[in-house]
């Protein structure tokens, strides 16, 4: 028998945080722009102090997104920052670039740190690397399918995260490519001038010429320009087949959605990881559940399997 | 802290050791032809572990044959090994990388700390360079590889000038950085739209180049863009900073690497030439340094789309990005090649690479700088049978010409 696994989600805030956690999240990603990126919301140090307030006495732990590419300028933030989140109580820090490995190991080595470079985090004998410098989880990119992801699981010691629900970034650059494009709009005289609201919020999304169906958002902040998958990944009705393989934490990516939406998706979270180890051997996946989620579904927005049941080429 | 471009500022100093030049080389016959224009070293693909699955890439056996002809010139040859894992593919990693030591490759380029590690440990011979898909941007992170043993760090494409020198005065390690070639508008490694539009693995050499389709631009429910217009896009200008070496050498770049293992043998023998040239030239004399005209107008020859300076003096903006529909082809293409040469009838034997005809006028070119224009005479086949045009590729062609060429040297023709 298997552990529970965790059931980890975003918040954009303090408010949707405790709505979230009253539906059932077992742990929160949080965290701001200059360390973190894509985040749902921004919790300043003294926001998340709050957050570490709320959720320790409910068991609930506290996740910190510092998993941007660090610039030298950001170098010298980073041992503050690292002893400040120590201090304030933080579950463990997520990281991407070896700064942040060297910084926590030297300033703050007690706090749990947490591998995750998005696309490029493949296999597990690269997971095993991170771990022996300190790393106690592994979060997988959602480019890989159910077998390499139940492989990973077999292979480590390490603590494995997967994303079951929510849109997943597919391109990220330095560039501010929506000003760029309104730019050049303005001076090749397509348009006198031009302002557009960029942000995430902005409901901005791509339409790529031979795929009319598909939306894919775009906007940019403090790190660049994102552009973001056209479907949600939702492994609710397979979700069992993570569950048996020990997967420790699934997470809810909130991002581009509503409080209402993710309410609704973390409910039935917690009510399908609930009912299947409230007996494993008699499982049945409820239709119902999922018809929650979809009531609430964007019609423009394909609820997928990602990339778990797909074979790539290359 | 005081970086090097500040030092600089202050005072006179020139730089003494010269950076390397790093061409890519897409199979034997470029490899050969990079090392020949000049480059000190070539970095090829093997047959696993690459990011140019389309590229012919090199089997051991040629790698052999590339390494003793790069050894004549005192030049290198590296292998990018620059993928990121998947679990099926660890098994073969080891044997691979034994493969390379024992072909006599001097460095791999490696972007998966696996393969980094790997190498490390059972490959002690090779050189590990960590791959720009590593999207480094910081002196911290360039210490953690020094730590761990690495000599050179391939820096991401996203760093400024001012940054690189601010990372070589923190750590004492080589730097590799893309001075010419097309460039990834996302932070390389980063971008999964092949992955997401036609199931091919972007980050296993898959890339589709999505980031140069055409895109409309909403919000809400309306579009942006009006449909006659050109539309959004990701797609970048090529870089090129061959107006700009002594900024690079001074902030303390030791490699130069020129983007293009799918390019054409021509495309490499043009480029390699002008920075070759252009590095000599600022080591003869850095303070009487000046940019020749030629330089520029060689790489233009050959140059697919427009250029830019990417990141090293400003973030790109509209002007950095390609909105209007692409020019498919260089200006000129590659000819011919010369086999051979006889001084007494100045008569060469040229290795037809592209059609050409009697009354085209074509350009001769070599290593150093040497190159004429001519118009084609008359034209034979090997056995002296004259020829109203050079249509099959790899026929050999005898023709005159206007001044002594060697072997090796290029013939291209204007084709717009």
């Amino acid at each position: 028998m298997t552990v529970k696994p965790e059931l980890l989600v975003t918040a954009a805030s303090m408010e949707e945080l405790v709505r979230l956690a009253e539906a059932g999240a077992d742990a929160f990603l949080l965290g701001e722009s200059r360390f973190g990126m894509r985040l749902a919301g921004e919790f300043n140090l003294e926001k998340l102090l709050e957050a570490v307030n709320y959720a320790n006495p409910h068991g609930i732990k506290i996740y910190v997104a510092m998993n941007n590419l660090i610039d030298n300028e950001t170098v010298p933030l980073l041992p503050n920052y690292v002893r400040a989140l120590a201090n304030a109580g933080v579950d463990a820090v997520v990281f991407g670039d070896p700064a942040v490995l060297m910084a926590v190991r030297e300033h703050a080595p007690k706090l749990k740190l947490h591998w995750n470079t998005e696309m490029t985090s493949t296999n597990y004998a690269t997971a095993n690397y991170w771990g022996r410098k300190g790393a106690g989880r592994f979060v997988l990119a959602r480019e890989l399918n159910l077998d390499e992801v139940l492989d990973i699981k077999r292979n480590t010691p390490m603590e494995v995260q997967v994303q079951v629900h929510g849109l997943t970034n597919i391109y990220h650059s330095k560039r501010s490519l929506v000003n760029s494009y309104m730019d050049y709009r303005t001076s090749s005289g397509t348009v006198e001038s031009s302002s557009l609201v960029t942000d995430k919020d902005s409901g901005l999304y791509l339409i790529e010429v031979e795929r009319q169906e598909e939306r894919y958002p775009i906007y940019q902040d403090l790190n660049g320009t994102h552009i973001m998958s056209s479907d949600d990944i939702c492994m609710l009705e397979s979700l069992h087949e993570l569950m048996e393989a020990g997967v420790d934490s699934f997470k809810v990516e909130g991002l581009l959605k509503s409080p209402d939406y993710n309410e609704i998706v973390v409910k039935a979270y917690r009510k399908v990881i609930d009912a299947y180890f409230a007996n494993p051997e008699s499982y049945q996946f409820d239709e119902d559940i999922l018809d929650e989620i979809k009531a609430v579904q964007d019609p423009d927005r394909e609820l997928s399997f990602g990339f778990f049941y797909k074979e790539q080429v290359y | 802290m005081e970086t090097l471009t500040k030092i600089k500022y202050r005072g006179k100093r020139h730089r003494l050791d010269r950076p390397e030049l790093l061409a890519p080389a897409g199979n034997l016959e470029k490899l050969k032809f990079a090392v020949h224009y000049g480059a000190d070293a070539v970095y090829i693909g093997g047959q696993h572990y690459g990011l140019r699955s389309g590229a012919d890439n090199f089997s051991l056996e040629e790698m052999k044959e590339g390494v003793k002809f790069a050894e004549k010139y005192g030049a290198k040859v590296f292998v990018a090994t620059n993928i990121y894992a998947h679990n099926e593919d660890l098994a073969g990693i080891e044997a691979y990388l034994k493969g390379l030591e024992e072909a006599g490759i001097a460095a791999i380029i490696a972007a998966d700390p696996i393969i980094v590690d790997t190498a490390m440990r059972v490959a002690p011979k090779l050189e590990v360079h960590l791959s720009t898909q590593q999207s480094i941007l910081n002196w911290q992170a360039v210490k953690f590889w020094k730590d761990e043993g690495l000599p050179r760090v391939v820096l991401a494409r996203e760093t400024s000038l001012e940054e690189i020198a601010e990372i070589k005065s923190n750590v004492d390690i080589e730097i590799e950085a893309f001075i010419h070639g097309a460039m990834c508008s996302s932070f390389s490694g980063r971008c999964v739209l092949s992955n997401h539009f036609t199931d091919r693995d972007s980050n296993r050499g898959g890339c589709s180049q999505s980031c140069r389709w055409k895109y409309d631009l909403f919000v809400d429910q309306d579009m942006v863009n009006s449909a006659e217009e050109n539309k959004f896009t990701m797609g970048s200008k090529d870089l090129c900073m061959i107006e700009h070496l002594p900024e690079l050498i001074e902030a303390g770049v030791d490699s130069f690497k020129i983007e293009g293992r799918m390019k054409s043998v021509h495309y490499v023998a043009t480029v390699v030439n002008a920075y070759r040239q252009a590095i000599d030239a600022y080591f003869d004399n850095p303070v009487g340094y000046k940019l020749k005209p030629e330089w520029v107008e060689e790489i233009n020859k050959s140059a697919n789309r427009p250029l830019n300076t990417g990141f090293f003096f400003q973030t790109p903006g509209a002007k950095e990005h390609i909105y209007e529909a692409e020019e498919k082809a260089a200006p000129y293409d590659f000819a011919g090649v010369v086999l051979e040469y006889d001084e007494a009838s100045g008569i060469a034997l040229v290795q037809q690479r592209n059609h050409f005809k009697p009354g085209q006028e074509v350009e001769f070119f070599g290593p150093g700088g040497t190159f004429f224009k001519q118009i084609v005479g008359q034209i034979a086949d090997e056995t002296g049978t004259g020829l109203d045009a050079a249509r099959h590729p790899m026929q050999k062609i005898r023709m005159k010409v206007d001044h002594p060429v060697k072997a090796m040297d290029m013939m291209r023709k204007k084709i717009r």
